[in-house]
């Protein structure tokens, strides 16, 4: 089963859940995917040793001098601003390039041609049991979502039917993480029960349920600090809160070691063992 | 006028908060605007009780539209899309989720059967505060270019600042360091990041510092929920002063945060420490931001 762990809200604790679960499933060889490229931290938590990696990036068009007869037409299709035609000299601005590819196809003297521009950097091994993958985005790059991608490409690649699939979102409701959750056969968000924490609930499951049609489940994360809103807005929307997680110093304490969740509360463990198995049930998922 | 951006690199460390105290304190002397640059999740307005002024449309990019009638379904679409957004079928569809309104498509299909449709993708706002204007905006689910609208809110903002000639832009900005945090970060004075002493927070903080320095933005720190970890905070402490950035201050682990929040109140309309380590802040700010004046 693919679970995508989202939030809308930044810091409600979802790398925090996303680890938990995947330790608590150990014995089941899980694959977790940090799919929160412009600041992976699970890393930091299930500390894998990171074996293969390679540089992700885009094509982006290089232009022939010899052949190009400045006839614009390149600028004319890029929908991006991302080539221009300058007083018969062709320039392209990478950072504004999404590497679709349509000035090339589109040149009709067949000069240009397009070479890899690198913006991130993919890595992968093991923690243990399980099987790690992550993506982070160069510092001053802007684009997330293709790293995304090709992340999830490159590490979903063989088959992972009959294995949990974490992929760990970035906050947020944009094109990110869309990408996170496209494909996952549903989507936990962790929220806390505070005004800001409802509001981006409310946002996440506009994006996982509204938009992309995929079913949902709540967690509720330092549960006692605010208010009854987000359980209030649950119940009126039929989404199921499938985990309380109290506000607990202790916990935060522990969190900021870089300790993982069921490791400073072994009671955890069986509790997310639990949840998963739920959460195959709700979703019709057979594993 | 000086423009100040919060950020944080890491999400949920405190960055609203951080804004709506500043916000409070800063319009007892100064005259401000507000801009609610985290257009994903904008929070900023749940707590400084803003009445509504306009509402403006967000049109961005464009989205591939293929004609049921006339597609021949040959797939020359699917060939060239790098997006994996045509659905093959008897008619070939698009996925709008996953198109990226580039045209390929569009320019490719041999009988003229794909059109390239405007996208609505959001909205933006202007209200009015009790500490001055407040420019902020809604991404519709699952959009693009919310680096686009982040500027366009910051434009929006920043114009009305120079009108009214007033001391300060304050920005919220959003997490992260991809395109929104650098469109929130462009033009800036000053970029107070926001963080906490967990191993998360403190890897996230030295790459917004990165950030900030690789756009010519000066970076300063404060760290929240400081005695959560003394070790990290020394940590950090440390790391700020070898790299020559400013300390602004540290904020303790509070659960009255959260009750404010839940009130609607700037915690610096409440008594506690969370509360005076917020207006010495803003004191070490001012000196920082108007060191001429």
């Amino acid at each position: 089963m693919i679970v995508t762990v989202a939030s809308g809200k930044g810091g409600t604790g979802k790398t925090t859940v996303a680890v938990s679960l995947a330790l608590s499933l150990a014995e089941r060889h899980p694959l977790y995917l940090d799919c929160d490229v412009e600041e992976p931290n699970a890393g930091l938590f299930l500390r894998p040793g990171l074996k293969e990696r390679r540089e992700v990036g885009q094509m982006i068009p290089e232009v022939d001098p010899d052949r190009c007869t400045a006839c614009g037409r390149c600028a004319e299709v890029c929908r991006f601003g991302a080539i221009i035609v300058i007083s018969k000299q062709v320039m392209v601005f990478p950072e504004l390039c999404h590497g679709c590819g349509s000035c090339t196809l589109n040149c009709p003297e067949g000069a240009i041609h397009e070479v890899f521009d690198a913006f991130g950097l993919l890595e992968r091994g093991v923690a243990g049991p399980i099987a790690f993958a992550q993506g982070t985005l160069d510092v001053g790059k802007a684009l997330a979502t293709p790293i995304i991608r090709q992340l999830k490409q490159w590490a979903i690649s063989e088959d992972v039917s009959g294995r949990p699939v974490i992929l760990d979102a970035p906050p947020g409701n944009a094109c990110p993480v869309v990408e996170t959750m496209r494909g996952a056969d549903g989507v936990l968000l962790v929220t806390e029960p505070t005004p800001f924490g409802l509001h981006d609930l409310r946002v996440a499951v506009e994006v996982a349920r509204d938009e992309l049609g995929l079913p949902v489940a709540v967690i509720v994360n330092r549960d006692g600090a605010g208010d009854a809103a987000v359980d209030e807005y649950c119940a009126g929307e039929n989404i199921p809160v499938v985990m309380r997680i109290p506000l607990d110093r202790g916990i935060a304490e522990a969190y900021a070691r870089g300790m993982p969740l069921v490791e400073a509360r072994p009671a955890y463990r069986q509790a997310f063992q639990d949840l998963y198995d739920d959460l195959k049930i709700m979703w019709g998922v057979e594993e | 006028m000086k423009q100040l951006v919060v950020v944080s690199g890491k999400g949920g460390t405190g960055k609203t908060t951080v804004t709506a105290a500043l916000a409070h304190l800063a319009a007892s002397s100064r005259t401000l605007v507000l801009a609610d640059t985290d257009v994903d999740a904008a929070n900023l307005e749940l707590v400084v009780a803003p009445e509504l002024e306009s509402t403006e449309e967000f049109w961005s990019g464009e989205l591939a539209v293929i004609d049921e009638e006339m597609c021949i379904a040959c797939g020359r679409c699917a060939e060239v899309c790098r997006f994996d957004a045509i659905i093959p079928g008897d008619a070939y569809q698009v996925d709008p989720h996953a198109c990226e309104g580039c045209a390929a498509c569009f320019y490719q299909c041999p009988v003229d059967a794909i059109r390239m449709e405007p996208r609505h993708s959001g909205q933006w706002y202007v209200s009015r505060t009790r500490y001055g204007p407040l420019y902020h905006a809604h991404l519709f689910a699952g959009e693009e270019n919310s680096g686009k609208l982040v500027t366009l809110v910051k434009q929006q903002a920043r114009l009305r600042a120079m009108d009214e000639k007033v001391d300060l832009l304050l920005v919220d900005g959003p997490p992260g360091i991809g395109c929104p945090v650098i469109a929130a970060l462009a033009g800036a004075d000053l970029a107070l990041v926001v963080t906490e002493p967990t191993v998360s927070g403190q890897h996230d903080l030295e790459r917004i510092v990165q950030v900030a320095e690789h756009f010519g933005v000066a970076p300063t720190v404060l760290i929240n929920k400081a005695d959560l970890s003394v070790s990290n905070t020394s940590v950090i402490d440390i790391y700020c002063q070898e790299h020559g950035i400013p300390m602004i201050g540290h904020l303790p682990y509070d659960t009255s945060v959260t009750e404010a929040m839940v009130r609607g109140l700037p915690i610096t309309a409440t008594d506690g420490p969370v509360s005076d380590a917020l207006h010495q802040v803003w004191r070490v700010l001012q000196t920082r931001l108007w060191l001429d004046s």
